[in-house]
């Protein structure tokens, strides 16, 4: 209960950033609004109306954010074997499926308690989410110049208090670290939108790095090697 | 006209991304190069969007305030602090430059 308050705070007040952010970006209210309503998953959101501020190409823009939305297939994959949902209720439920209803789900004991969980969380997160957007579109148009008043640092803190949990091991510091170095880099002289994309390519670029210095380091079995090997393989548990 | 085809597109891609994960059987989605590359594929996009919307004006780098907020966020999320103050931080301090003429 206790959890499920923090994570009714912690959605109802990204809410209120975005919505503010996305007035801040040029969108409309109607615009702003359609976007919790039907995307309803908030980095990607964020991540659009980023890209569009910078005056991105429209298909460029939506790439970024789908490739961030595509962690939910994997959410929704758990949870359609935790759920075991009748089939003609699947294409209600996934809309739902982001990363709050998953951890909700995940943490119940039964199964009646973990589709109670996700039902609560996400009917719940979902009328916050979307009066708390309407509301920071209202209090953008209140605040006039957002710019003064510090808001559009409110999306990079988002993404960075998104991201900041998942730097648990060096690889995922590695990618994080080459991905700032891809999107910086680009962003002088490829168009708007495409620099993230390409930033993107950082995840399987460092897997395959890692792959070959496993091989390396196997080969060669020196202490070092097997020191290293051995604190990736207790990094990776999770 | 073209914000509307970016929100639709978004909006479609999205939801057949959460649909497809429910739908496809199990298994499909569950070998472990994929795993891990859909575990690090929001890493790198989060990283480069932090980067980008703090240290870029339209398609040139630049270091203003919000630089200074981004750090004050990233100290209060060393410190444990809960997402409303790291949010909070970042435009308190990025206001706050920006008042002081930075």
């Amino acid at each position: 209960m206790r959890d499920a308050l923090g994570v009714g705070i912690a959605v109802g007040l990204s809410g209120f950033a975005f919505g503010v952010t996305s007035a801040g970006a040029g969108l409309s209210l109607l615009q702003t609004c359609a976007l919790s309503l039907l995307v309803f998953t908030g980095a990607s959101q964020f991540a659009l109306v980023g890209a569009l501020a910078v005056g991105g190409n429209p298909l460029a823009a939506a790439a970024g954010a789908f490739f961030l939305g595509v962690r939910n297939a994997f959410y929704g994959l758990r949870l359609s074997q935790l759920l075991a949902l009748p089939r003609f209720v699947r294409p209600l439920a996934a809309h739902w499926v982001i990363d709050e209803t998953t951890a909700v789900a995940l943490a119940q004991p039964t199964r009646h308690a973990a589709r109670l969980g996700f039902t609560v969380t996400g009917l719940t997160l979902y009328v916050l989410w979307n009066l708390t957007t309407l509301g920071g579109v209202l209090g953008a148009e209140a605040l006039g110049d957002t710019d003064a008043w510090g808001l559009d640092a409110a999306g990079p803190a988002v993404f960075l208090a998104l991201l900041a949990p998942m730097l648990r091991t060096t690889t995922e510091r590695a990618v994080a670290g080459l991905a700032v170095v891809l999107g910086l880099g680009f962003l002088p002289v490829l168009p708007a939108g495409v620099p993230v994309l390409m930033a993107a390519l950082a995840a399987p670029a460092v897997l395959w790095l890692k792959g070959r210095s496993i091989a390396r380091n196997s080969n060669r079995n020196s202490n070092i090697a097997r020191d290293s090997d051995a604190d990736r393989t207790k990094g990776e548990d999770r | 006209m073209s914000i509307w085809i970016a929100i639709a597109a978004t909006a479609v891609g999205c939801y057949l991304v959460k649909l497809a994960g429910l739908l496809v059987p199990a298994g499909a989605l569950e070998r472990p190069l994929v795993q891990r590359l859909a575990a690090l594929l929001p890493v790198a996009l989060l990283a480069a969007l932090t980067a980008q919307q703090t240290f870029s004006a339209d398609s040139s780098l630049v270091l203003d305030a919000r630089a200074a907020g981004l750090a004050a966020a990233a100290l209060a999320l060393v410190l444990r602090a809960p997402f409303l103050v790291v949010v909070g931080a970042a435009v308190a301090v990025t206001a706050g430059v920006r008042a002081l003429g930075g």
